[in-house]
C-alpha cells in the first residue's frame, strides 16, 4: 500500500513542484513588468523586505508600486484566471458541452448585473455586499439560461443560444441600472470595470480572491472522479454510484461563487473558462484528476500574462484585460466550433 | 443476485408509465423484457436500478430495500447500460471502461493494479483488448455498445441491466453481443425488441401500457395469441431443423383477418 501510494505520489509531487515553480515565475514576471521599468533586483529586494523583513534599502515609491500595486494585482489575476478556468471545466463537464463557459452562458453578465445593482442602488455595501450581489445575479442568470435551454430542447446549440439570450438580458439590465441611477462619472467607471479591469485591485481584494479560488480548487479536485463519471450523462453517472444531485449542487455552487467573486473584483473577463480547459485537454487528456489542477495552473498563468500584456500593449495606457482575453479567446472559440463540427 | 420488486409504479406529469409491477429476478438467470414502444420497459429497468426518484412500491436487493442504500452501494451490485449513451469527451476505450471502477474508489485514491486487472479482463471479455487505445469518436455503434458493456463489467456487478442492447446494431453485432451476454456469469435483465432474441432468455416478461401482463419461460409466455393481442402482429412459429429451436415469422394482422 505504501509502495502503491509512493508510486502514485512521485509524479504528483513532481508535477506539483513544476506547477509551483511555473506559477512563481509568472508572478515574478507580473510584478517585474509594467509601465514603470524597475530593475529585477529591486523587485527581489522589495519582496524580501516584506516577506521576511530583509531590510534592504529601496526607494519608497518603487516599493509602493511593487508591493501595493503590482503584487496584489498579479495575485488577483492568478486567482481570477484559475477560478474562471475551473468554472469552465466544471460547466463543460456538467452540461456536457464543449462550449460551456461562465461568460458565454451569461453567468458573468448576471454577476455584473448583481454587482452593479448593489453599487448603484446602494443595496448592502462594501466589497462583501457587492460579491453577494454578484452571486445572486450569477445564480439567477445561470438558472434562467439552463431552464431556457431545457425548454428549447436541451441541445448543444440551444444552450449557447440561451446563453446569448441570458447575456443580452442581463447586460441590458446592467445598462438600464446605470442609465437610470448612476451619475456620469460612476457610469464611466462601471463601464470600464465591466470590460475587465485589474487597475483598482489592492490587498483586501487578494484576501477575498485567493481563499475563494483555493476553496473552489479543493471542491473540484475532490469531485474530479465524479466529473469523469458525467462523461456519458447524468443517468450514467448515477449508475456509476455518483450522488448526482449533491455533486451538481456542490460544483455549480463552487462555480457560481468563483465567477461571482471574480466579476465583483475585476469585472467580466471572457473566454478564459473556454480556451484554457480546451488547451489543457490536449496536454493532459480528458480525465479530471489531471485536467482540474492543470487548468487552474494554466488559467492563473494565462491571466497574469494577459494582465502584463494589457499594461504594455499601448505605452502609457492600460487596455482592459477583457479585451486581451477576447482577442486570444475569440479565435480559440472559433477553433473549438470547427473542431466540434468535424467530429460530429 | 436476487431482486424483488413489489407493486412498483411510476407516474410523471399525471401519466402512469409503470403500473403496479411485482416481479422477482432469480440469481443467475437471464431475464428478457419485451413489449411495444412506450409500454414502460425502459422506465421499469430504471426503477429496478433505483435511478428514478420517489417511485411507488418497493425494490429489494437481497432483502435490503433499495431506497435505504446509497448510490455507491447500489453501483457496487448493479450495473446499468442505457440506450446508446454518447460523449463528446476525447476518451479512449480504456478510459471509458475504467469509469466502471468509480463505485469502488474513493475521491482521491488512484486506480490500483487490481482495478487495472479488472479493466483488462472486461476489455478481453468484450473483445476490445486490441482497441484499448482507440478514441471513442472513431468507434462504430456496435463497438460503443460493447465498450458500455465492458464498463458495466468493470463495475463487477452481480446484476447487469441492459436497455435494448442490440438496438441500432447490425445483425452480426446483435448476435455477438447476445452471445457475450449469455456467457457472462452474472444475473442479467434486459429489454429487447426482437421477440426471436427474447426466445433465448431463461424467462421473459411482457409489458403493455405500463403493466407486466405475463412472466415465465419464453415458450409459455410468447404464444401466437398473446403476441397478436399485444404486438398487433400475426406470427407463425417455425422450427429450425438444425437445433429444433422455435422461430417466429411475422405478418400484418390485416392480411390474416
Amino acid at each position: 500500500m505504501t509502495a502503491l501510494a509512493a508510486s502514485y505520489l512521485r509524479p504528483v509531487t513532481l508535477w506539483g513542484v513544476a506547477g509551483a515553480v511555473t506559477l512563481t515565475l509568472a508572478i515574478l514576471g507580473g510584478v517585474a513588468i509594467g509601465e514603470t521599468p524597475l530593475p529585477f533586483d529591486t523587485v527581489l529586494k522589495v519582496l524580501a523586505n516584506h516577506l521576511w523583513g530583509a531590510g534592504h534599502d529601496v526607494d519608497a515609491i518603487d516599493a509602493g508600486i511593487l508591493w501595493s500595486y503590482r503584487l496584489p494585482r498579479t495575485l488577483v489575476a492568478a486567482a481570477c484566471g484559475a477560478g474562471l478556468a475551473l468554472s469552465g471545466v466544471v460547466l463543460q463537464s456538467l452540461v456536457r458541452n464543449a462550449l460551456a463557459d461562465p461568460y458565454l452562458l451569461g453567468v458573468s453578465a448576471g454577476a455584473g448585473t448583481g454587482a452593479v445593482a448593489v453599487t448603484v442602488l446602494g443595496l448592502g455595501g462594501g466589497m462583501i455586499g457587492m460579491s453577494a450581489g454578484a452571486f445572486a445575479g450569477a445564480s439567477l442568470s445561470f438558472a434562467i439560461v439552463v431552464l431556457l435551454a431545457r425548454a428549447a430542447g436541451g441541445g448543444s446549440a440551444q444552450l449557447v443560444l440561451a446563453g446569448i439570450a441570458g447575456s443580452q438580458l442581463f447586460n441590458a439590465l446592467t445598462s438600464f441600472l446605470i442609465t437610470k441611477s448612476a451619475n456620469a462619472e460612476q457610469a464611466r467607471g462601471i463601464m470600464y470595470w465591466l470590460l475587465g479591469n485589474l487597475s483598482g485591485v489592492r490587498w483586501p481584494d487578494v484576501t477575498l480572491a485567493i481563499p475563494v479560488t483555493l476553496s473552489g480548487l479543493v471542491v473540484c479536485v475532490w469531485l474530479a472522479r465524479a466529473m469523469d463519471a458525467f462523461a456519458f450523462g447524468a443517468a450514467s453517472a448515477a449508475s456509476l454510484g455518483i450522488a448526482v444531485r449533491r455533486v451538481q449542487i456542490a460544483l455549480i455552487g463552487a462555480t457560481t461563487v468563483m465567477t461571482a467573486t471574480m466579476v465583483s473584483l475585476v469585472g467580466s473577463i471572457g473566454f478564459v473558462g473556454l480556451v484554457i480547459p480546451h488547451a489543457m485537454r490536449f496536454v493532459v487528456g480528458a480525465r479530471h484528476g489531471r485536467l482540474v489542477p492543470a487548468s487552474a495552473l494554466a488559467g492563473a498563468v494565462f491571466l497574469i500574462v494577459a494582465d502584463v500584456t494589457s499594461r504594455i500593449l499601448i505605452p502609457g495606457q492600460v487596455v482592459p484585460i477583457g479585451v486581451v482575453t477576447a482577442l486570444v479567446g475569440a479565435p480559440g472559440f472559433a477553433a473549438i466550433l470547427i473542431r466540434n463540427r468535424r467530429r460530429a | 443476485m436476487k431482486l424483488h420488486a413489489h407493486n412498483l409504479g411510476w407516474t410523471t406529469r399525471g401519466k402512469t408509465i409503470v403500473d403496479d409491477v411485482t416481479l422477482d429476478i432469480l440469481p443467475g438467470e437471464t431475464f428478457g423484457l419485451v413489449g411495444p414502444n412506450g409500454s414502460g420497459k425502459s422506465t421499469l429497468l430504471r426503477l429496478l436500478t433505483g435511478l428514478l426518484p420517489r417511485p411507488a412500491g418497493r425494490v429489494h436487493l437481497e432483502g435490503v430495500p433499495l431506497e435505504s442504500m446509497s448510490r455507491r452501494d447500489i453501483a457496487q451490485r448493479i450495473a446499468f447500460v442505457e440506450q446508446m449513451a454518447d460523449t463528446s469527451e476525447a476518451l479512449r476505450v480504456r478510459d471509458a471502461v475504467e469509469l466502471g471502477r468509480t463505485p469502488w474508489l474513493s475521491a482521491l485514491t488512484p486506480l490500483g493494479p487490481e482495478d487495472r486487472r479488472i479493466v483488462t479482463e472486461a476489455l478481453e471479455a468484450t473483445g476490445l483488448a486490441h482497441m484499448a487505445g482507440h478514441s471513442w469518436s472513431t468507434l462504430s455503434g456496435g463497438e460503443r455498445q460493447r465498450v458500455h458493456i465492458a464498463r458495466a463489467l468493470a463495475q463487477r456487478p452481480r446484476l447487469l441491466v441492459l436497455d435494448e442492447p442490440t438496438n441500432h446494431l447490425d445483425i452480426h453485432h446483435q448476435l455477438s453481443l447476445l452471445r457475450l451476454v449469455s456467457m457472462l456469469s452474472v444475473t442479467v435483465v434486459m429489454a429487447l425488441h426482437d421477440l426471436n432474441q427474447a426466445m433465448g432468455c431463461d424467462r421473459v416478461g411482457v409489458m403493455e401500457n405500463g403493466r407486466l401482463i405475463a412472466c415465465g419461460p419464453p415458450a409459455e409466455v410468447l404464444t401466437p395469441a398473446r403476441i397478436a393481442a399485444i404486438f398487433r402482429v400475426h406470427v407463425t412459429p417455425l422450427r429450425d431443423p438444425d437445433d429444433n429451436a422455435t422461430l417466429f415469422r411475422f405478418h400484418c394482422l390485416e392480411d390474416h383477418s
